[in-house]
């Protein structure tokens, strides 16, 4: 018994030995040893909360080792350690206070500690504070979105604690605004909030309107209680609440009785089926539901059919409940929201705006290469969307040969130009010019040109898409705010449509060709009696306008997938284009590219679930447009006009 | 005018009907439900298909051989009609089966309860189970058949009206009829339009009421119906075309403003012809589709309108054999090059498969018609019968001349 006890004596003295040796954080993970070893989501709060909270520089380490599964139980005296495998099943473990390695042990001689997947995001919410003060910025950044993607209060007194130390600006404000939006969510007094609520009033991101909505989130009550904090009141039978909806509520809360359903009804008559009657009316019979409701009725004496759902609930009192109890918090969210959405709004209209100038600037590329040919030559040449096409698919053959995409892009610009200008030119000497007075004959031969090139490029390809990859300098978009952003591709676009039209307009007006176009186009045989070689510049002018056709499709092909049937998809929109622009007039072009564009991105706003009714509306209001104005907005006066 | 000097204006007319008589009767004789079973049923229904194709390429032809308007938007005429007897094909079909399937329930199913079932079963697809407004009349087959007529020649007497008012003419006019038939198109792709979206009208092979006729029969009853349309759509179009009616259309052809100062009303003309096609369309469409058995919007697509252009351009522009030859042919040849039928040609380097080389070869070919042989292959019948065009060339020599040119002066 003495050797007993002495020997338990002196187990204790070594224990408290070791327990002045592991002072600091050990001290506090033996004083929550049972917890630990434990690894229980209910019990393990307290443990995580001491260590988090004991000031020690080494807690940081003991929690992320301890949620990585890091974290090891010495079996012969319970201290923890974390460990790293040094060898098979074996571990070298290293002192938490220290850093110092204590020693190598067998596996059988540890403990894993493996907490489940609750605790280890408890540890994780824990491990945040250390974060937001973490040297390196981008691990305080995740600390951020961490604590953005799923709030909790806890997070307040840490991150607002951060601000003070923050030496990164950027870091610094978007702690500041995070705050702001815990301060909303979680803040400690009314006035807090709503002050905080009121300072994000003219903020439009995306963080802060979800933050207010979460906050006026509701649901629909039927007679609420006094202390709940009403919003408007709901009439049933309108959008929010439909009658069905509301006389649930109603039977929910005990106010009314249930009233069965048609189907309902039917199944209590298939289950009271006698000797082929179902209340005394025969089965033959219940074919009507009139029927079906008097032998309902005839074994349901209390059940009126003649009384409606929507009586009943009509003057009932239905209201909207916040689950926030704090009315004031609710109210200047409203108003917050309400002044934000004017802001959106704004936005909105600007971000519509410059999606309609890139849609623009998209037809009036497709279209400027048509506004030479069918606009000037007045030649309609079915085969432009597929010159289109075939720029795209030069642009991928040249990604294929050179690797490096912004030389590729350089390199296949010009190719497309030749590629396209030489098929042009090819078209017009072998076809076109035998069809120059017969303009029907001539959209029915390009035709059959276009389908023949569209199925060997099918041929040469496959059908399936072919990417065109566009240089890393033009991935991404110029964001503005949550609101208004745009990819720079279509800035690049935009930027070509300018240079085209610029191009268009330096050729036409400045150049010998340009001049001898206008002339041979208004009158070849007095220019051919100048001297001017018409059939020549015929040919040099549809190959010009094929060309441009060449680049747009390059162009196109960064952003659209490049297949065969790429050019058909713009074919009709490139006519639109040039015909409700006025034909023969690059002003027109643009104008009438300008509408398309900015009619069909207004009709999508309004629409945006489908853009295939924003094309139907967009094609009826040209050809109705077209009534009014059959020769385009800019048409063309005198003799200038022609026929 | 009497018949018979239609017929005796027109010998033509008389040929093709014994033609078509001839080979109904042929088709018939050599058909799996009431002969040798010479000619599969499949075949029996791409015939019979093809005959609806003439019909609609003979409207063609009206409006583009006789009158000058080249219409793209024909085909989707032809689609509506389809649509249109579609709707009554699919719902009395659903409603059978449901029905059918209904009546073994303890309790009769309500009126009420059936229309949803067919509703449920109908626009399941397109996750909707209400029956839209535009299948109102889809319970009558007398309602539908109406409609199959009344709704393309509704849409082509609005918008005709409105083309034709303002005077847009030639490819203007071309273009944007393409793009009337690309907005409906487009219109159907949408799985709210009411008429299943995307997945289009199906089943539509099925005879309501008639399940156990077996379809050899059936399709040759189409065969019938769709050689008697032809017929009748030809007649009908000889006596359009000849007479005075048809000499105005040709006047607006060849120079609308002459005709317009000799004091017709071009418009009306040109709209009562873009109308009358429209539902010869719609009627081709409604006896076409349910042989075909599916309908969907990419039929309707602009491309078919061109290629219903081709085929009268291949066939010959302002006769009327000349688009049905055209149709036939085309469309025969095509089904006969796509369906693999025909050997691929070795070039040691390369392969050529017709499956995938037809509609170049199509493509090319139709270039070098317009170019070289701007009659077609009717022109071939020219050559028969010495209807030579004298060759016309050189100057107008001016009004003391007549219409005389250059070399027929110096004759």
């Amino acid at each position: 018994m003495r050797v007993i006890t002495l020997a338990l004596t002196l187990l204790l003295s070594l224990s408290s030995f070791a327990f002045a040796q592991g002072s600091g954080i050990q001290e506090v993970l033996q004083t929550h040893r049972a917890a630990i070893e434990k690894g229980s989501r209910k019990t393990i709060e307290p443990a995580i909360t001491a260590i988090a909270g004991s000031g020690l520089p080494a807690a940081q380490t003991v929690l992320q080792k301890w949620q990585q599964k890091d974290m090891w139980q010495r079996k012969e005296d319970g201290l923890f350690f974390w460990a790293e495998e040094i060898a098979r099943k074996t571990y070298r473990l290293h002192d938490f206070d220290t850093g110092e390695p204590v020693g190598d042990y067998a596996k059988g001689d540890l403990d894993q500690l493996k907490p489940n997947s609750g605790v280890r995001a408890m540890i994780g919410a824990a491990l945040v504070q250390f974060q937001l003060s973490d040297p390196d910025p981008t691990r305080r950044l995740d600390a951020l979105t961490a604590i953005q993607r799923d709030a909790e209060e806890s997070h307040l007194a840490p991150l607002s604690a951060s601000i003070e130390g923050e030496t990164n600006p950027a870091i610094k404000a978007r702690k500041e605004q995070l705050l702001t939006l815990l301060t909303i969510r979680f803040g400690k007094d009314t006035a807090t909030r709503v002050a905080a609520i009121e300072s994000v009033s003219t903020n439009i991101s995306l963080d802060t309107r979800a933050a207010l909505n979460t906050l006026l989130s509701s649901r629909i009550v039927f007679d609420p209680p006094e202390e709940a904090n009403k919003g408007r009141r709901i009439i049933p039978g309108s959008d929010d609440l439909s009658i069905d909806a509301a006389f649930e509520l109603m039977v929910d809360a005990g106010a009314m009785k249930h009233v069965p359903t048609p189907d309902e009804r039917k199944a209590f008559l298939l289950e009271h089926i006698d000797d082929g009657k179902v209340g005394g009316v025969p089965l033959a019979q219940l074919d009507t539901q009139e029927a079906r409701d008097r032998a309902y009725a005839a074994l349901n004496p209390g059940w009126n059919p003649l009384v409606s759902k929507a009586d009943l609930v009509q003057y009932e009192q239905f209201y909207e409940v916040f689950d926030e109890r704090d009315r004031a918090v609710t109210n200047a969210a409203q108003e917050a929201l309400k002044s934000i959405k004017t802001r959106v709004g704004l936005n909105q209209t600007l971000d519509l705006l410059l999606d309609g100038i890139s849609l623009a600037s998209i037809f009036f590329l497709a279209a400027i290469g048509l506004a030479i040919t069918f606009g000037v030559m007045g030649v309609i040449n079915m085969a432009h969307g597929e010159f289109i096409m075939m720029g795209a698919y030069t642009g991928y053959v040249v990604q294929q040969i050179i690797p490096n995409y912004t030389v590729s892009i350089l390199v296949a610009l010009p190719l497309a130009f030749l590629v396209t200008f030489a098929a042009g030119v090819a078209m017009e000497r072998l076809v076109i010019r035998h069809l120059y007075n017969r303009p029907l004959e001539t959209l029915l031969a390009t035709f059959g040109i276009s389908i023949a090139l569209q199925q060997i490029a099918k041929n040469i390809f496959g059908t399936q898409a072919r990417p065109l990859t566009s240089p890393a300098w033009l991935d991404g978009a110029w964001v503005l705010n949550d609101v208004v952003s745009i990819s720079y591709i279509r800035i690049a676009i935009f930027v070509l449509a300018l240079i085209f039209l610029g191009l268009f307009l330096f050729i036409m007006k400045r150049t010998r060709l340009g001049l001898e176009t206008r002339a041979v186009t208004q009158n070849p045989r007095m220019a051919a009696s100048m001297g001017i070689n018409p059939d020549k510049v015929n040919m040099l002018t549809f190959g010009l306008g094929s060309g441009i056709a060449g680049i747009a499709g390059v162009a196109i092909g960064l952003f659209a997938k490049v297949t065969s049937e790429l050019g058909s998809d713009y074919i009709v929109q490139s006519f639109m284009t040039v015909v409700v622009g006025g034909v023969g007039n690059i002003w027109g072009t643009l104008a009438g590219a300008a509408m398309i564009g900015f009619l069909q991105k207004g009709i999508e706003w309004m629409n945006p679930s489908n853009t295939l009714a924003a094309q139907t509306y967009m094609i009826i209001f040209i050809i109705i447009f077209i009534q009014f104005r059959p020769r385009g907005i800019i048409a063309l006066k005198g003799r200038a006009a022609g026929d | 005018m009497t018949d018979r000097s239609l017929f005796a204006k027109n010998p033509s007319v008389l040929i093709f009907l014994a033609c078509l008589g001839m080979f109904t009767l042929g088709v018939t004789v050599f058909s799996e439900a009431f002969g040798s079973g010479l000619i599969s049923t499949s075949f029996v229904k791409t015939l019979g298909k093809t005959l609806c194709l003439c019909l609609i390429a003979l409207a063609m032809d009206l409006v583009w051989g006789y009158t000058g308007i080249l219409s793209l938007g024909h085909f989707a005429f032809f689609g509506i009609g389809g649509y249109m007897i579609g709707m009554w094909l699919m719902y009395e079909r659903t409603r059978d089966i449901i029905v059918t399937s209904m009546a073994g329930q303890e309790i009769p199913p309500t009126e009420s309860e059936i229309t949803a079932a067919i509703g449920n079963q109908i626009f399941g697809v397109v996750g909707s189970s209400e029956f839209p407004a535009i299948w109102a009349f889809s319970h009558s087959l007398t309602l539908q058949l109406i409609l199959v007529v009344a709704v393309p020649g509704l849409l082509a007497l609005v918008f005709g009206w409105l083309a034709f008012r303002s005077r847009v003419t030639g490819v203007y006019l071309s273009i944007l009829t393409q793009a009337m038939t690309l907005a409906l198109a487009l219109y159907l792709f949408q799985n709210d339009s009411g008429l299943r979206g995307n997945n289009g009208l199906s089943g539509l092979q099925n005879l309501p009421g008639l399940d156990e006729v077996p379809q050899s029969v059936v399709s040759v009853w189409f065969l019938w119906a769709s050689a008697a349309a032809l017929g009748l759509g030809y007649v009908f179009s000889a006596w359009v075309v000849s007479g005075k009616f048809g000499s105005v259309l040709r006047g607006i052809r060849d120079d609308e403003a002459r005709v317009r100062f000799l004091g017709y009303s071009v418009e009306a003309y040109k709209l009562f012809i873009f109308t009358i096609t429209a539902v010869i369309a719609g009627i081709a469409g409604a006896l076409y589709y349910p042989q075909a058995g599916i309908i969907n919007p990419a039929e309707i697509a602009p491309i078919a309108s061109i290629y219903l252009a081709v085929w009268v351009a291949i066939g010959g522009r302002g006769r009327l054999y000349g688009a049905v030859i055209g149709a036939a042919f085309v469309s025969l040849v095509s089904s006969w090059f796509t369906g693999g039928q025909v050997p691929s040609i070795p070039l040691g380097f390369y392969t050529i498969d017709w499956v995938d080389w037809w509609l170049v070869l199509l493509g090319f070919s139709f270039v070098m018609v317009t170019l070289f042989a701007p009659r077609g292959i009717g022109g071939l019948f020219d050559l028969w019968t010495g209807h030579m065009a004298p060759a016309r060339h050189g100057q107008d020599l001016g009004p003391d001349a007549g219409s005389l040119q250059e070399q027929e002066a110096d004759q």
